[in-house]
């Protein structure tokens, strides 16, 4: 006899036996975490000009100071605190992947299972216009829009959805329509209920398996894309550095050996995209109909 | 058959011309390019003069068919910064990026395929667990930080390789290629590896998946009870069956790996048409980023178009369904 148990809780169990996803899933949250008490936990505000010191500049790690505590991680050409530079900059970074991640999701989903449900010519052409576009390498996709709408954070959202949305609108396309043709739709469509209602009680929740899975990897994704787009210099303005901001402002120390300025940000970023797509590995596993037990 | 590429043909004509027409319209929608040309101190004659030359005062959509009727031409305008015809521009910084972009793939090739096959054969051994985890890393770490750490590397702390430029070129066909000298050939190395580091993580996994597949399938069965070795199972028939995938991604990444070039390009100063992109899109040097885009679209384009008809003549049902 089968135990009879919320999917939730069956999830985690199956999920907990991986100890790699885990330690995963718990460096995520950890970040999250020191993301979002960055004010309260970081040793200075690395954006109130008044508090940095010209002589503290470009220090190797560990150095003591003028403020009296030591920069464990060092500090940048301007002598901000690093360590809290990549607390702030995991906020913004965070707060991009996740909105832009959302935004992509929302439409996407909308256009995908909208031309699931609808058939005919109508899906031929969204699925076709989606097609041409994932045919395009979403790097320049996101790097000509953001470069034809300046620096700013709405015109980088805009940017990274415009070069993602396509991905969950494929995914959310392929499972409605293998949704669209079973009896259950078909029965629940015959009787009086509102096709919205159809789509959201019904069809939307069986396609979220493999949403979920396509929704970790672009937030790893466009994180990565935000540091990419910031370290080309047409991401965000420097009044708000994100990792990726933060990696290209060391660059040009790193030819005279001051290593730590680009450095500790990149081993932050490659820490959460990394954990992220570990935790997104698992769930792939776990609902992938093919590795069932 | 021939109905079916007329239509594909039609099609890529119809998307390159919608492309145009967006791409355009985008470009010439931000910032005023006189202020690019022309210092604030000129006097206004000059100022309306260069807008006239330019064509800058006619309404956008003349300016569009203007363009439209030179691109036919093979006329893309002048590089408001290099004052040089932008076909030409482009075409003389393509050849960088050609071999830059060749090296990377031929390279994530070579080294990821039979790494993968590895993979795949001995899925549990300790040497394919690091190969795998190596490519988690290899998805997950951006391009440009990998560019950094190999430049700091190789270039700053052991100072073996250069850490940006070209280097010395020799001719051939008339064109400049760097992979003919010594010089150029250490130039290349660093930021061909940075390139080829995502392609590298593909590849492995690509050939990994399919060499599982193929192991348990009869063939290798078969060919294992009639006594052939396992050396030459995995070059004759796993490596021929897992070549067909490898060979579609193998064009499709080519491509996408000519766009990745604007990060490596920027980071090792490689003078390709990556970092000709960037320096017009910080300077607002608006023909050239029309004619680069046009440019990308139309071998994106191409190549899916010869994706599309390999795909019709490996697969018999597509020709007889729809043609």
């Amino acid at each position: 006899m089968m135990r009879k148990e919320a999917p939730i809780a069956r999830f985690w169990d199956e999920f907990r036996e991986s100890r790699i996803a885990v330690a995963a899933l718990v460096v995520v949250a950890l970040m999250i975490g020191v993301a979002l008490l960055a004010p309260l936990i970081a040793p200075q505000n690395p954006y109130d000009l008044a508090n940095l010191v010209l002589s503290d500049a470009r220090r190797p790690p560990g150095y003591v100071g003028s403020g009296g505590y030591t920069h464990w991680l060092g500090t940048d050409a301007q002598g901000r605190d690093l360590l809290s530079a990549i607390l702030y900059g995991l906020r913004i970074s965070l707060q991009m992947g996740l909105v832009a991640g959302a935004f992509a999701f929302a439409i996407g989903v909308t256009l995908g299972i909208a031309a699931a449900y609808l058939g005919g010519r109508r899906e031929a052409f969204i699925m076709r216009v989606i097609d041409l576009q994932l045919a395009f390498p979403a790097i320049l996709l996101a790097l000509v829009i953001s470069a034809l709408l300046g620096q700013g954070k709405a015109q980088l959202v805009t940017a990274l959805v415009a070069a993602q949305y396509a991905y969950f609108a494929r995914t959310a396309h392929g499972a409605a329509s293998a949704e669209r043709g079973k009896d259950y739709v078909e029965a629940a469509l015959s009787t009086p209920l509102p096709a919205r209602q159809v789509i959201w009680r019904h069809i939307l929740p069986n396609c979220l398996p493999p949403l979920i899975v396509v929704a970790t990897v672009q937030v790893a994704n466009a994180i990565a894309l935000e540091a990419t787009l910031s370290f080309l210099g047409v991401g965000l303005p420097v009044t708000e550095p994100s990792l990726g901001s933060l990696i290209a402002n060391g660059f040009q120390y790193m030819l005279s050996g001051r290593y730590w300025i680009s450095i500790y940000p990149g081993l932050a970023l490659i820490l959460l995209i990394v954990a992220i797509n570990l935790v997104g590995d698992q769930i792939r596993d776990q609902v992938n109909p093919r590795l069932k037990r | 058959m021939l109905t079916h590429i007329i239509e594909r043909v039609l099609q890529a004509l119809a998307v390159m011309l919608v492309m145009s027409a967006l791409v355009f319209v985008g470009v010439y929608a931000i910032g005023n390019p006189i202020d690019v040309l022309i210092g604030p101190d000129v006097s206004q004659d000059i100022r309306l003069d260069t807008i006239a030359r330019y064509g800058l005062d006619k309404p956008l959509w003349e300016q569009y068919f203007t363009f439209l009727g030179r691109v036919l031409h093979g006329d893309f305008g002048r590089s408001f910064v290099f004052g040089m015809p932008v076909l030409e521009l482009i075409l003389s910084r393509l050849p960088a990026t050609l071999e830059l972009t060749l090296a990377a793939v031929l390279g994530a090739a070579l080294i990821g395929i039979p790494a993968g096959i590895y993979a795949g054969y001995r899925p549990d051994s300790p040497l394919s667990k690091l190969i795998m985890a190596l490519s988690i890393l290899g998805f997950s770490v951006p391009t440009f930080w990998i560019g950094l750490v190999l430049i700091m590397t190789f270039a700053v702390e052991l100072q073996w390789l250069p850490a940006g430029g070209r280097g010395e070129t020799a001719s051939l066909f008339g064109v400049e290629w760097t992979f003919l000298t010594l010089n150029g050939l250490s130039h290349l190395l660093l930021p061909a590896l940075n390139l080829a580091f995502f392609k590298l993580a593909l590849m492995t996994r690509l050939a990994r998946a399919g060499t599982r597949e193929v192991m348990l399938t009869d063939t290798v069965k078969f060919a294992r009870a009639a006594g052939i070795s396992e050396g030459v199972i995995l070059r004759r028939h796993v490596l021929r069956l897992i070549s067909i995938p490898l060979v579609t991604v193998f064009g499709l990444e080519f491509a996408s790996t000519l766009a990745f070039a604007v990060v490596t390009e920027t980071i090792f100063s490689w003078p390709g048409i990556g970092k000709l992109i960037i320096d017009s899109i910080q300077s607002l040097d608006r023909p050239v980023m029309v004619a680069y885009l046009m440019l990308v679209a139309f071998v994106f384009i191409m190549i899916n178009f010869l994706v599309d008809l390999t795909y019709f003549a490996l697969d018999p049902r597509l020709r007889k369904g729809r043609a």
